[in-house]
């Protein structure tokens, strides 16, 4: 009975919610911030004209008819029933229009294709259920999940501004430079679109896609995945920051040294509780997707980890699975997804938490060591 | 069944033809579907789309290199699920002119306490330049085995063809490797990509 | 009627068995007719259901009612039940009931097939639906199930789902030779096929891709049968194999597909639209010409599904050029339509009135398609909720308007009462209202951003969701409504004439209402 009152509630509840403030009554695609997508918006208002032009030309005849030509007003029907000229003349005109259409698309598609020198390049991996972003002439690369905290999806908390839009970790561009994207991806396919820039691509799986975009406009542009690609499917969002070169240059630097940084978390000694409090949150970015917050799971395809036989049994077996993954179902190998502190932090986590009381740890420097036997 | 004495005898033949033509048609469109994959890759080798490049070319005529034009190469390695290797090319891309040989390596890790074969499958971007892309020797050729621990540099030969279009001016080669399970199983598992 | 005197001296009095075994035996044509039409109205029940929890969780922002998994489940059985549950069997009914009627034969011309082609349709539907309970649950891939998701990372139940589709692809086959036998042999002397009724002539071209298609749809989800069981890689990048293959094969058959859910509505609507406006098809042979181009045009344009997996350029236009060349055909018809109404004497009963709703809002989802056929524009449209309006607005009112109407237009002949009038209108008019309101907000969703096929969206697109939604249960609990008129119709009702309206033409009408068991034992002759 509660649980039906909460959902009603929660149904009326949001004609009051603060989400109808920033909702708002777009009906139209925007222009975007890019050479592409504003000859895409430029093509999609003309189509779209010409399609109301014929709609104005043909219903209204319809309609005249409708109107004027009731049988409740006496109309009696007229004999006709074909005449080749009229026939030829609107085969005919629909193919002229359909050639006015075709000239700028295919303008614009060819445009789209340019594939001429780029000033940076970055590889797009999708995964379930987040995107890889590597800088490949960096040589640095990340993972961007999802931002949104849970409670606000289960209408626990208040949803915020940039609800389900919104990464931990947003792909960073400079301003005014020719942008490469090689898109691939792990599982399954995936679809890499932010609508502001005009790029829409598909990360298949075992192959390579590519596709360009130049950013005239500082900003941060957001978009989603668009290739139904599983459970989460809804909750993988595309976050591109643009910024000007030099504050790039400097996110570059930073990025560098923040990766020297994570090899000397590896170095660093690590205790229980520092290893307990950074599991609980790349847990619940790196885990949480499948085996849930509470480590519940949703079985059969994501087993509970709550008193599992391999969180709570032998912490080599735990190593393993986690870093090598499962052949032959979702459980993905994290070994090269996140670093040796996270691994870390998470196996020691899951040991010890919703009653998990294995009471064992496992420190980066165990990790580091595992993944380089040998 | 009245309702079929109705029908003449005339009629009961055509029927039959009818039926023998339709399940000929259906028969044959199913044999269609899967002729689409055989046909899918001849198109493909013909058109070179979804970057597949083919499998090891043999050049009749020795290759001049045209000196004055330069291509860069890319190189991308990545993992397929559950490939716990570590995999990446040892140079990242590299200047060409097309026409000449050139050999680069990829750098392949078995880090796992067991033995494990992989397979690298390609894929080259911009689709357009796969035609002109050729392989002479690939360890993308065969399958690749990795005892426990163990570590190799896997080479690769291509010629970038002197025709390729002008407006291209970098190309990415792409592997993704794949966990091909067991060694002693995977002699007997699938050879077919000889022309990966 | 003497027509139908003489069948009885020559039949012995011959009538429908009684009990089960009049309905589970049967080879009469209006029997399996009348079974199809109640098994594709349970099956939209079903599939519209199905609709209503998606609309349910997307009234707003959050996840209120189902998780993830099942929401996935949800709109892959809703594609999966309504294409192949509820609009194909309503137009094979409708083929079962008519086709004989309309070209003067006896019965199909293959009945004990006939019978068979209609009960391998439940036996499907139980496999699919029972997936619902599976462990691991129903598909949950989307009604296009794409590799790898479908194979590598299908749910447990695929395997049945396979099953279920290779059941109903036979189903499909075994109806299509059977109407094409009929149309081709049983033949009433003088009907020569450029006098063939409209609605037989879509349904002849409907069976012939129906013939080229499905073999490749059995085709395809065999290849991911081996794929999941076997241990083949036709789409498993990791064997060799690709997974834009699987989407080439399977539009391959998904294109020819839509057009086999339009094209006999094509042609019930090409009956209607003359019958209310007392006025003669305009153009009947350029119809069936265009009817025969669409059906040609659709074998080549399978990839504008797909322009963005990285087809060439070249490949993009010459699928976008083929893609805007099947406006030209469509056009002829719909121009055809409104010429034939031009200087007509119209009246609007309910069939009238969906038959125009019919013409406009199939018109608008072409210009939707017009629009998604220019590549570069698709890139922004693809895979939004601007392809899910498009689509509704082709299905909804193209081919379940069509099936409505020709319910309305020929329940008298089946049933030998008037359906109630202004029940009717309702049913109408809250129809039209709902569908509208469900789907054209859609396209500003799909233009603003909004990704199809996701449980929970951002804020901005709250509002028009929520109307979307209002609209969806209103056209859904509407359609309660046409249960009762149709009951309400058989049980009773205005006795209807043979010709219940004035402007129809056709053999149909020659025959009393309700149509005898067995018509045209004896074959009329036509002039």
């Amino acid at each position: 009975m509660r649980v039906h009152a909460q959902r009603a509630g929660a149904l009326f509840g949001g004609l009051s919610f603060p989400a109808l403030s920033v909702a708002d009554w777009t009906v139209n695609m925007t222009p975007g911030v890019t050479g592409t997508s504003n000859d895409i918006f430029d093509l999609h208002m003309t189509i779209f004209w010409i399609c109301v032009a014929i709609g104005v030309v043909v219903f209204g005849i319809m309609f005249w008819s409708i109107f004027a030509h009731r049988k409740s007003q006496g109309a009696k029907p007229a004999n006709f029933h074909e005449n080749t000229l009229v026939e030829i003349l609107w085969t005919l005109i629909p193919l002229v229009i359909l050639v006015i259409m075709a000239i700028p698309a295919t303008a614009t598609l060819i445009d789209m294709y340019d594939t001429t020198e780029s000033d940076i390049d970055i590889k797009v991996t999708g995964y379930q259920w987040k995107w890889q972003y590597e800088y490949i002439n960096e040589d640095f690369g990340y993972f961007s999940n999802l931002a949104t905290p849970s409670d606000q999806i289960s209408n626990r908390q208040a949803k915020g501004e940039n609800y389900l839009l919104e990464v931990d970790n947003p792909m960073v561009i400079p301003v005014g430079k020719k942008i490469r994207f090689l898109l691939t991806a792990n599982d399954v396919i995936h679809s890499w679109w932010v609508p502001d820039f005009g790029v829409k691509k598909d990360a298949i799986p075992g192959f390579i896609n590519e596709a360009w975009t130049r950013v005239d406009k500082p900003g941060t542009y957001r978009g989603q995945c668009t290739e139904l690609c599983g459970k989460d499917h809804g909750f993988m969002p595309v976050v591109v920051k643009a910024v000007s070169e030099e504050d790039y240059n400097t996110w570059v630097n930073q990025q560098i040294a923040m990766a020297e940084k994570e090899r000397e978390l590896t170095q660093k000694d690590w205790t229980m509780e520092e290893l307990l409090e950074r599991g609980e949150k790349a847990y619940a970015t790196a885990c949480a997707a499948c085996h849930q917050a509470d480590g519940s799971g949703v079985p059969p395809a994501f087993p509970a980890l709550r008193g599992s036989a391999v969180a709570t049994g032998d912490i080599a077996a735990h190593i393993d699975i986690v870093v090598n993954g499962k052949p032959g179902t979702a459980m993905q190998a994290f070994g090269g997804q996140l670093n040796e502190a996270d691994l870390a932090a998470i196996i020691t986590y899951e040991r010890n938490a919703w009653g998990n009381k294995v009471g064992d740890m496992v420190t980066p420097k165990e990790i580091f060591d595992y993944k380089n036997a040998q | 069944m009245v309702e079929q004495t109705v029908a003449a005898p005339a009629t009961q033949r055509s029927n039959a033809r009818v039926v023998g033509w339709c399940l000929a048609s259906v028969a044959g469109m199913f044999a269609f579907g899967f002729a689409m994959v055989p046909l899918y890759d001849v198109f493909c080798d013909i058109t070179g789309i979804n970057g597949k490049t083919s499998g090891r070319y043999v050049s009749s005529d020795v290759a001049v290199a045209d000196m004055k034009r330069t291509v860069k190469v890319q190189f991308l390695a990545q993992n397929g699920p559950d490939m716990p290797w570590v995999f990446r090319p040892v140079s990242r891309s590299v200047d060409v002119h097309p026409g000449e040989a050139i050999t680069v390596s990829f750098y392949a890790e078995n880090p796992t306490g067991r033995d494990m074969v992989g397979q690298a499958v390609p894929s080259l971007s911009p689709s357009e330049g796969t035609l002109y892309f050729h392989k002479t020797e690939c360890f993308c050729f065969n399958q690749q085995p990795l005892a426990a621990g163990e570590n190799t540099e896997m080479p690769l030969v291509f010629i970038v063809d002197r025709d390729l279009p002008s407006h291209i001016t970098k190309l990415t080669l792409s592997y993704t490797l794949y966990d091909q399970g067991e060694p002693q199983a995977a002699v007997f598992k699938t050879t077919t990509i000889d022309n990966g | 009627m003497s027509a139908v005197a003489d069948t009885h001296a020559q039949e012995h009095h011959h009538g429908p068995a009684s009990g089960i075994s009049r309905w589970l035996l049967t080879t009469n044509h209006k029997d399996i007719g009348t079974m199809y039409l109640i098994f594709s109205f349970t099956m939209f029940l079903l599939g519209g259901t199905m609709a209503m929890v998606i609309r349910a969780e997307l009234f707003q922002p959050g996840l209120q009612i189902v998780q993830p998994e099942f929401f996935n489940q949800m709109t892959t059985m809703h594609g999966l039940i309504m294409v192949f549950g509820a609009v194909m069997p309503a137009f094979v009914g409708l083929a079962n009931w008519m086709v004989p009627l309309m070209i003067g034969a006896p019965d199909m011309a293959l009945p004990r097939m006939n019978n068979w082609s209609f009960w391998l349709l439940p036996c499907a539907f139980l496999i699919l639906v029972s997936t619902l309970f599976m462990e691991g649950g129903a598909p949950n891939f989307g009604w296009t199930f794409y590799a790898p998701l479908s194979t590598t990372y299908g749910p447990p139940s695929t395997t049945f789902f396979i099953f279920a589709i290779h059941i109903m692809g036979v189903s499909s086959i075994m109806g299509a030779i059977n109407v094409i036998a009929t149309i081709l042999n049983m033949r009433a002397p003088g009907m020569t096929m450029m006098k063939m009724p409209m609605f037989v002539w879509t349904w002849l071209i409907t069976a012939f891709l129906l013939i080229a298609v499905m073999p490749v749809l059995a085709g395809v989800v065999t290849m991911m049968l081996m794929d999941i069981n076997f241990g083949t890689s036709f789409f498993n990048a990791a064997g060799g194999g690709d997974p834009v293959l699987f989407q080439h094969v399977f539009w391959f058959f998904g294109h020819p597909e839509v057009y086999i859910m339009i094209l006999p509505a094509f042609g019930a609507i090409s009956h209607i639209i003359p019958a209310f406006s007392r006025k003669k098809l305009f153009g009947y042979a350029s119809m069936v010409y265009a009817v025969g181009a669409i059906a040609l045009l659709s074998f080549l344009v399978w990839a504008h599904h797909m322009f963005t997996v990285g087809v060439p350029v070249a490949g993009q236009l010459f699928f976008m050029y083929a893609t805007l060349l099947i406006a030209v055909p469509t056009g002829v018809k719909v121009f055809n339509w409104v010429a034939t109404m031009f200087r007509g004497s119209l009246s609007f009963e309910t069939p009238m009135l969906f038959a125009i709703a019919f013409v406009i809002l199939f018109t608008i989802g072409g210009f939707s398609g017009l629009m998604l056929a220019i590549a570069p524009a698709d890139f922004q449209y693809h895979d939004t909720y601007f392809v899910v309006a498009h689509f509704h607005y082709v299905l909804v009112p193209g081919a379940i308007f069509g099936i409505f109407a020709s319910a309305y237009f020929w329940l008298p002949k089946w049933t030998g009462h008037m359906y109630d009038e202004t029940l009717a209108k309702t049913h109408f008019w809250l129809s039209f209202i709902g569908m509208n309101l469900a789907f054209f907000p859609m396209h500003f969703l799909g233009l603003a951003g909004m990704p199809r096929r996701i449980p929970d969206y951002a804020l901005q697109f709250a509002d028009f969701n929520m109307v979307s939604s209002v609209g969806a249960f209103m056209f859904g609990s509407t359609q309660l409504l046409f249960l009762l008129i149709v009951v309400k119709c058989v049980r009773g009702g205005e006795k209807a004439p043979a010709k219940p309206w004035e402007g129809a033409e056709g053999l149909e009408w020659t025959v009393p209402s309700p149509a005898p068991y067995h018509t045209f034992s004896t074959p009329p002759v036509v002039k």
